[in-house]
């Protein structure tokens, strides 16, 4: 399953990391990769972008970044 | 120890405050500059260390070294280009396996890397323990605990550099890339083939990076390697094999592997707390970021900052108004006296700069107050819960969540200035949304344009004014968004819009010193932009309505008119005491000896001390003294004709101003423009008034002021319904569009093509503007016209026109919403909090 689809509260694990480019680039500098531990904090007032809890601090993204990250709950 | 002086660079994630650490090593003693070529900031600092200098440069925060961005390219060309003897990196300890990823690629790079883990007090705070020794064995570099914030651990990190400096010793420490070894160490091998290369660049980074087919890798392997092509043909056929065999990517193998060697050092050197706390932050955001708290918290944050920079900064920008004054009297002083009729060039020319400048140094304290608060802003953690907030609403209109504080600055409201608004578009990491920001804030309401919308108001709109107030200071807002939307469906198409991906760090409570700095070191290199900028551009206006000048047939008029009013001054003075005292060539320096008793009393209200500037003034010149204060029946008479004669030089440099105006290169283009203007009503005295705005947009006010032959016993507003007697309300409302519509100022021009880093935006940013207020103000007069609409009906029809359109932009997607695909849209609306 990926990010996106998680509602906010939820813990989970990263598996896999489908955005290549720049995308997949940033999203691997930012400390997504496998094995990282995910939680959905909140979504903003308007829905989009989403906060989350990796790995010991805070980001943000948008969900339609997040549905390039594939988890497992 | 080398007593040369070490060039060290700052390295650092974002957010791990590495600002502090260099602050904390270099005190005040620092300098700000952009690196050569880009726009990205450059901070420069010395210090000593015994006998030995240290230069410090600071470079951009990244998560990595990779090219994609420009400040990841900036950072790593300087770490390979420039060979600082040593690399502070400054990492949060508190987060020291996310950190750890950049330092993995440092030691990559052999650069002699110190590892300063900062916020040693947060860590602690957490229950985090580290093991200091032990992380100095793995990677086998020093590693200093500090916290820069309170000034603990200055002197270790002095000491680590000095110790690090000269030592050519690098880390033993690799990471291992485990079935990606092979392909590397084969590729190396060919690497070692060339011995120049092997000489500049380290080998295994340049064949980890071209694995990873870095854009820049292959570059420098080109610029170097005779046999390039060949081993790049090698290397793509290593990274089919590679993706083949382990099915991933060569990239994602390599990023994935240095985050998990980062988290197995991570697990061995840090001893979590058992028991997770929820911080202080987190518990903050939960009303900061809150759905329905969060947009009425940034509401009030930004009120806040409206009254303070731009209320109170106005109130302040009148306190100090005096000394930019007295800068005008010091020129006016200094510079050669007045004449009567004509003031020598260098007289004219001179305060006309010197008074351009000082419009400029008005706002200072605004500036001051604004960067405060912004620095507060960023310091404190808030930006980034901002940009989480409106993001969406403002990607609707392809800009950013960033766009926000960019816009507030250019005046959303009513008073901002497009100058700072510009400049702090640097924050948004999307190139097309920062493009497109770039190009409504002018649009924003700046404080300059007020006056002209003050003087229109109260001309045509007075009964209406607090109506037609809100009309202009908010219809901006929804001529902006939709043109940002159709310049990201069209013009900026092509550019890459970047991920919203942000890191929202915890929140921090900012230092004064650290506010004031950061607030002092923008006000300064503003000042140093600007100020130049708008004193080369003021000569150039000069010339502009003071050239070709008057024919001599009307200077000999007026020349006329000085002589017989002189002469009656003398048929005056004939008849008193002073014949003889008193020659034609004193005319003028009574006049002016007259002016300068006023100016040197100006705010004087204490009694003795106006008696000491009598008595100077007396000892100076007692016979004009006497004609001035009106001494004796003599003097009282020679004060009326004297006033009679200054009435006349008034009059006559009035009409000279008004008619050399009318005649200057300025004034021609005024005529010029009338056949397009007719359309949105204006005629050749407004477009002069428009025109000489380019250069500062209060210079609108002041020209109309000028045009309608200001006298001081009428406001201009009465003077301009005077002077325009066909002039209807919707003649003003067009005005008013036009000027919120107007192409950027000067200034702002420079600092457009400047964070746009083109002069091709810069045009187009002039062009765009000009030609969409003209088309608006037409629309407006001409459309008003025909239909018939009165200024105020017309006024909010337009409104209403503006919302419409946005409405309906902001329904349509951008390239990017367009490509996602819809579904995973409303699974998340389903999924809301």
């Amino acid at each position: 399953m990926t990010l996106d689809e998680l509602q906010p509260g939820i813990s989970c694990k990263m598996t896999g990391l489908t955005a290549s480019g720049a995308l997949g680039q940033r999203l691997m500098d930012l400390g997504f990769y496998p094995g990282a531990a995910i939680a959905i904090v909140r979504n903003a007032p308007l829905v989009d972008p989403v906060e989350l809890h990796l790995d010991g601090y805070h980001v943000s993204i948008r969900h339609n970044e997040a549905r390039h990250i594939e988890v497992e709950i | 120890m080398t007593s040369a002086p070490i060039l060290v660079a700052l390295a650092g994630q974002p957010n791990c405050g590495k600002s502090t650490v260099f602050n904390l090593l270099t005190g005040a003693r620092q300098h700000v500059a952009n690196y050569p070529g880009v726009t990205v900031e450059k901070k420069t600092g010395s210090f000593s260390i015994g006998q030995t200098r240290v230069e410090l440069v600071d470079l951009p925060g990244t998560y990595s070294l990779t090219s994609y961005s420009l400040e990841e390219r900036v950072a790593r060309d300087f770490l390979l280009g420039d060979n600082p003897g040593v690399v502070l990196d400054v990492a949060d300890a508190s987060n020291l396996k996310r950190n750890l990823y950049l330092t993995l690629q440092l030691i990559e790079m052999e650069v002699p890397t110190i590892l300063n883990l900062n916020m040693m007090d947060v860590a602690e705070r957490r229950g985090q323990k580290i093991d200091i020794s032990g992380l100095e064995e793995i990677l086998g570099i020093p590693v200093v605990p500090t916290t820069a914030k309170k000034g603990v651990g200055r002197e270790q990190l002095r000491e680590a550099i000095a110790g690090a400096a000269g030592t050519t010793r690098e880390s033993t420490f690799h990471v291992d890339y485990g079935p990606m070894e092979p392909y590397i160490l084969a590729l190396l091998e060919r690497l070692k083939e060339e011995p120049i290369l092997s000489v500049q660049y380290p080998l295994r980074w340049l064949a980890v990076k071209l694995l990873e087919n870095d854009a820049e890798a292959i570059d420098l392997l080109r610029r170097n390697h005779p046999d390039a092509e060949r081993i790049l043909e090698a290397t793509e056929e290593s990274r089919r094999k590679f993706a083949a065999e382990e099915g991933n990517e060569v990239e994602r193998h390599i990023a994935f592997t240095r985050h998990a060697t980062g988290a197995a050092i991570g697990r061995k050197v840090v001893t979590m707390p058992v028991e997770k706390k929820r911080s202080l932050s987190d518990r903050a955001d939960r009303y900061i970021c809150n759905r329905y708290l969060g947009p009425v918290i940034l509401v009030a944050i930004l009120m806040v900052l409206y009254q303070v920079a731009i209320v109170f900064g106005n109130w302040l920008a009148l306190q100090v108004w005096p000394a930019w004054g007295a800068l005008e009297d010091f020129a006016a002083d200094v510079l050669p006296a007045a004449g009567f009729m004509d003031d020598p060039l260098l007289r004219s020319l001179g305060l006309w700069v010197v008074k351009s400048t000082t419009a400029i140094l008005n706002y200072l304290p605004i500036f001051f107050l604004l960067f405060s608060l912004i620095a507060i802003l960023e310091d404190s953690g808030y930006m980034p819960r901002m940009a989480f907030i409106l993001d969406r609403l403002f990607r609707r209109f392809g800009l950013h969540g960033q766009s926000t504080l960019p816009m507030i600055l250019g005046g959303v409201y009513v008073g901002g200035c497009a100058i700072p608004g510009v400049m702090a578009t640097k924050a948004i990491p999307d190139e097309r949304a920062r493009l497109a920001t770039i190009m409504i804030v002018p649009m924003m309401n700046c404080l300059a344009k007020v006056p002209l919308y003050l003087i229109l108001i109260g001309a045509y709109f007075a009964d209406v004014g607090g109506f037609a107030m809100f009309f202009i200071a908010t219809v901006t807002l929804f001529m902006a968004l939709p043109v940002a939307k159709l310049l990201t469906l069209t013009v900026f198409k092509k550019h890459s819009s970047a991920p919203f991906i942000m890191e929202m760090p915890p929140y921090h409570i900012p230092t004064v010193s650290g506010v004031l700095r950061r607030a002092v070191e923008r006000v300064w290199l503003f000042l140093k932009k600007i100020v130049t900028v708008v004193a080369a551009v003021a000569v150039v206006v000069f010339v502009l309505i003071n050239y070709p000048g008057l024919t001599d047939a009307r200077k000999v008029h007026f020349a006329e008119i000085e002589t017989k009013a002189v002469d009656g001054f003398m048929a005056a003075v004939e008849k008193t005491g002073y014949q003889g005292q008193i020659l034609r060539d004193d005319v003028l320096s009574i006049i002016l000896f007259n002016e300068a008793l006023r100016r040197a009393k100006q705010g004087v209200t204490d009694q003795d001390k106006s008696n000491v500037i009598n008595q100077s003034f007396e000892a100076r010149n007692p016979v004009y003294y006497a004609v001035v204060k009106r001494v004796g029946s003599d003097g009282k008479a020679l004060n009326r004709a004297i006033k009679k004669v200054d009435k006349v030089r008034k009059q006559v440099r009035r009409e000279a101003r008004a008619e050399r105006f009318e005649t200057s290169f300025l004034g021609i283009a005024g005529r010029a423009l009338e056949p397009v203007t007719q359309w949105a009503g204006f005629n050749w005295r407004i477009n002069i008034a428009l025109l000489s705005a380019f250069a500062a947009k209060e210079n609108s006010a002041a020209t109309l002021g000028s045009i309608y032959g200001l006298d001081g016993s009428q406001s201009v507003q009465e003077s301009m319904k005077a002077g325009e007697s066909g002039f209807t309300a919707l003649h003003a409302l067009a005005l008013m569009l036009f000027m919120a519509l107007y192409p950027p100022c000067v200034p702002t021009s420079i600092m457009v093509r400047h964070q746009s880093n083109s002069t091709k935006w810069m045009l187009f940013s002039i062009g765009y503007q000009t030609l969409l207020g003209l088309f608006v103000a037409s629309l407006v007069f001409t459309g008003g016209t025909l239909l018939g609409l009165s200024g105020f009906q017309a006024m909010w029809a337009f409104y209403g026109l503006c919302v419409a359109v946005t409405l309906g932009l902001g329904l349509i997607p951008t390239p990017e919403e367009a490509e996602a695909s819809p579904v995973i849209t409303t699974t998340c609306k389903n999924h809301c909090s």
